[in-house]
């Protein structure tokens, strides 16, 4: 079947079975050229194995993929020449220097020696690891092996580079260096495909996304249009203390559109914040500390996947 | 074919070589010392109480020159154990090399041969050296032997690829143990240090299953000069063993990180 060209990625009824378990359940989704598409779920939601199976190294149980129109199974190692991969955890040769990990995983892409010398030099800049081009890789700090490995998926110039959870593990700092990193790419044209845990990082970064939980999609939508389908626009935290919060929750029936009871605290979902706010007060309730904010992603995401630990 | 081979694993070769450069050096150039040590101590110390034993045509040949083939056939397969054992799992297990080379265009067999190919060009140096030792000191009668180089390195591609396929079974340093386990005895009992008729004749049926002693029945049968059939027998072993082991490795890897 032909795609339109500005489809980079399609998955229709997309499934992967390991033994018994069904990691991911017939999903459906498309990534279009040069926009940012997360994937976000709690562990074990199957976004790993969503995002090795567009690597091209997983090969699907049932349904349809294609990847830069093309099909996995049968062009595994030609889609993977466009792609560029950061995977959850680092693997970058520890054994060669920060340079010659560059040059060295681009000649496993069969590029020549002439293109790669100042690509490499070109990446190491890009990544702000110019001092550190000549270092072993194990004296780099995690952020620097970060953007090396940033660094390294950028290699063969990929038309889609994947990211897994790119900035787990790293210090503030850090990651804001590494979102900046990402947005220039994206910028620049290169098609992002993320998965996170992190709200924050997919608010920041991702034009559209998906939320999944358990194998199989929740939702799918713009980070904005995800909280407004989802969430209210405000949310009211309450704290009465723990021993009080489920009894009071009783009278503040009636506010907002949905109220959640926490051990810590109350939450109203509303679009009148501050409004419901003032009147709860004037009912002569005194909460000990209370917080009207805007919903974000974060309360979507906790609605739709749930709130016990998924370990 | 094209999903497990894309004609690159020269790429796997330069990266090692390039670890070797900047990390380990060192264990390379010890492991040439090791069948030198050898050959010294058994050949020429215990050789002066041995004096000369019969050879494969029938010849006297001294002590030295009877185990300096079987050294060369041994350190062939202790260099391609090494390099496909224990740093083959180091890097499957903890380093997530290969995960890292799956990710690129690279297939599971360019990754098999790549490594394969690189404990050859290390297996190529020790033999090259250790035949320097041999002409030296005078431990090469025929000149067949010239063809045990060649013959080492079969001895050690056999090895590499049975040695990475065994490799991709393991998930514990304990595992790993058995292979030393069943590697010192093989040494010592493959016909090594005497000739092979010492033993009755059932046990020699058990010496012949094992690679080893066509290893050293194929470069001793080279360096002393008896050149017949017998030789393409130890060859096909080896052969087999190749085919096998590609076969293995490359299966397993694929299962392993493309699964």
């Amino acid at each position: 079947m032909e795609k339109p060209i500005d489809i980079v990625i399609h998955a229709r009824g997309l499934t992967k079975d390991f033994g018994q378990l069904r990691a991911v359940d017939s999903v459906d989704f498309e990534v279009r050229k040069g926009e940012a598409f997360g994937l976000l779920g709690p562990n074990g939601a199957g976004k790993s194995t969503t995002m090795r199976m567009i690597a091209s190294v997983s090969k699907r149980t049932g349904g349809e993929l294609s990847i830069l129109g093309l099909d996995p199974n049968e062009y595994g190692p030609d889609i993977r020449g466009h792609l560029g991969v950061v995977p959850q955890q680092d693997n970058l040769d520890l054994e060669i220097k920060v340079r010659e990990n560059l040059i060295v995983y681009g000649r496993y892409f069969g590029l020549p020696m002439k293109f790669l010398r100042p690509k490499a030099d070109e990446l190491i800049e890009f990544v702000q690891l110019t001092e550190k081009a000549k270092a072993k890789v194990d004296t780099l700090s995690g952020g620097m092996k970060r953007r090396l490995t940033i660094a390294r998926a950028l290699i063969n110039e990929p038309d889609i580079l994947l990211l897994d959870e790119p900035t787990t593990g790293l210090d503030p700092q850090a990651r804001h260096v590494l979102w900046d990193r990402l947005f220039r790419l994206k910028e620049s044209g290169v098609t992002l495909v993320i998965t996170t845990h992190y709200m924050d990082e997919a608010e920041q970064l991702c034009d559209r996304l998906i939320v999944m939980d358990k194998g199989r999609i929740m939702a799918a939508g713009t980070p904005a249009s995800l909280i407004q389908e989802f969430s209210s626009r405000e949310v009211v935290e309450l704290r009465f203390g723990s021993d009080k919060n489920a009894r009071l929750a009783e009278q503040l029936r009636g506010f907002g559109e949905r109220i959640e009871v926490l051990p810590d605290r109350i939450l109203i979902y509303t679009d009148t914040g501050e409004e419901d706010l003032a009147r709860i007060v004037e009912r002569g309730l005194r909460p000990v500390t209370s917080l009207v904010r805007r919903s974000s992603l974060e309360d979507v995401f906790l609605r739709l996947t749930g709130r016990s630990l998924i370990e | 074919m094209r999903q497990i081979y894309a004609g690159r694993p020269h790429t796997v070769v330069l990266r090692a070589l390039y670890a070797l450069k900047t990390s380990a050096w060192f264990i390379v150039v010890s492991g040439f010392f090791e069948p030198v040590f050898y050959l010294l101590a058994f050949g020429l110390g215990l050789g002066t109480l041995v004096g000369s034993v019969t050879g494969p045509l029938g010849q006297p040949v001294s002590y030295a020159a009877f185990i300096a083939p079987a050294l060369l056939a041994t350190s062939a397969m202790n260099g391609a154990i090494y390099d496909s054992t224990w740093n083959v799992f180091f890097k499957m297990r903890f380093a997530r090399l290969y995960e890292g080379m799956i990710a690129t265009s690279l297939g599971t067999l360019d990754i098999a041969l790549g490594e394969i190919m690189y404990a050859l060009l290390r297996g190529l140096v020790y033999a090259l050296a250790f035949m320097a030792v041999m002409l030296s000191l005078g431990l090469v009668p025929s000149v067949w032997g010239i063809l045990a180089v060649p013959a080492a390195l079969l001895i050690a591609f056999g090895f590499s690829a049975c040695g990475m396929a065994l490799t991709s079974y393991m998930t514990t340093f304990q595992q790993m143990d058995w292979i030393n386990f069943f590697m010192l005895p093989m040494f010592l009992f493959s016909a090594t240090f005497y000739p092979i008729t010492v033993y009755p004749e059932y046990i020699r049926w058990i010496i012949k299953l094992f690679p080893l002693w066509h290893g050293i029945e194929l470069i001793r049968g080279l360096t002393l000069g008896q050149f017949d059939v017998s030789i393409l027998w130890h060859v096909l072993y080896f052969v087999v063993m190749i085919a096998v082991g590609l076969i293995a490795t490359t299966r397993r890897l694929t299962n392993l990180f493309m699964k």
